[in-house]
């Protein structure tokens, strides 16, 4: 029972009880940004509510480094949407534009073209070998607003590596030394 | 509570937040912006209706669009989009929408146009069923802002239609 009644001491003792604070509202911190994505990607209904523009294919209306918000809905595909899709066996997400649309009456599917604004030739190209159309599931949401230069921190955080770490302990080394 | 530290942190969170909900309000003040935008296409020739090498049907043709695009332009515009797709049904497919050709147009002089030209992309079918084909010739616009939520709508202009024979 002795090591009980120390232990209990300790810890209404003020310094580990700050320490406890500390870990407790860094805790909370992280994971109230994860639970904001969470319900984003409940409310857009796509996997990554959020994009940031890596090349100049769609110029001048989107930039490199603006962010696109994006959203997924039953809706059928049509030309015209800017839609974000991903080729089979590639991980970088691409923004471009439906150029055409055919829909098969007795399915539904559809095969669709893109093209990049200031792009020459249609993406052709870009699609795995072989892939003629993309289909419904290449694609994960259709772009609804935009924000420009925000997604400049993401791209030189990925390109610059070093950038995040200093960041990432720069805010610990503030959280530690915080005194409440 | 007065360091370097914290008031830059306060400032930051401040101009963020403050940002931020000037965008939103750029935004939002699209939706009082009174839109009347007006469009003709007038197909001039078929130049071609071919059978390709290796089985599809493909059109070239020559179209005189006009358009007047201005009442879409707000301050808070940063471009409009638009462009010409022909829409037409098959047998095997409910839908099928082949866009023609496209322009940017960066401000508000530029978006009352009348324009003379061949389609700038191929306009090919996924099969044999472009003779005799009705089809509508639909102009869409997307206005893209400086900042904030995008707008999108079209004209359709039904009563189109293809020669019966290739040529």
């Amino acid at each position: 029972m002795g090591w009980i009644g120390e232990t209990v001491d300790s810890i209404k003792s003020i310094k580990i009880r700050q320490l406890l604070t500390q870990a407790v509202t860094l805790g909370m911190i992280v994971t109230s940004a994860l639970i904001i994505w969470k319900a984003m990607m409940c409310v857009t209904g796509t996997e990554s509510p959020v994009v940031v523009v890596l090349s100049g294919s769609m110029e001048p209306a989107f930039q490199r480094g603006d962010i696109l918000f994006l959203r997924m809905t039953k809706d059928p595909i049509r030309t015209g949407e800017i839609v974000v899709f991903k080729i089979d066996g590639r991980d970088i997400p691409i923004v471009h534009r439906v150029i055409e649309v055919h829909e098969r009456k007795t399915t539904g599917k559809v095969d669709v073209l893109t093209k990049g604004d200031n792009n020459d030739v249609d993406d052709i190209g870009l699609y795995a070998d072989g892939q003629m159309w993309l289909h419904r599931h290449h694609i994960m949401g259709r772009a609804v607003g935009f924000l420009p230069y925000v997604g400049w921190v993401t791209i030189i955080m990925t390109e610059k590596p070093i950038i995040k770490y200093l960041l990432i302990g720069a805010m610990g080394l503030l959280v530690i030394t915080s005194k409440d | 509570m007065h360091s370097f530290g914290y008031r830059a942190n306060a400032l930051l969170t401040f101009s963020v937040t403050a940002l931020a909900f000037i965008c939103a309000i750029s935004s939002f003040s699209d939706k009082f912006s009174n839109q009347n935008p007006s469009a003709e296409i007038q197909i001039l020739n078929i130049n071609r209706l071919k059978k390709q090498s290796y089985g599809n049907d493909e059109v070239s043709l020559t179209l005189d669009i006009s358009a007047d695009l201005q009442s879409l332009f707000t301050w808070n515009t940063k471009q409009v989009f638009a462009f010409v797709a022909a829409e037409y049904e098959t047998s095997k497919n409910s839908l099928n929408q082949v866009s023609l050709w496209d322009v940017i147009i960066p401000d508000k002089e530029h978006a009352k146009f009348r324009i003379q030209t061949s389609n700038k992309y191929r306009f090919i079918d996924q099969g044999h069923n472009l003779r005799g084909r009705e089809f509508n010739l639909t102009l869409h616009w997307h206005v893209m802002p400086k900042t904030g939520k995008m707008l999108a709508d079209k004209i359709i202009m039904p009563g189109y239609s293809l020669p019966d024979a290739y040529k």
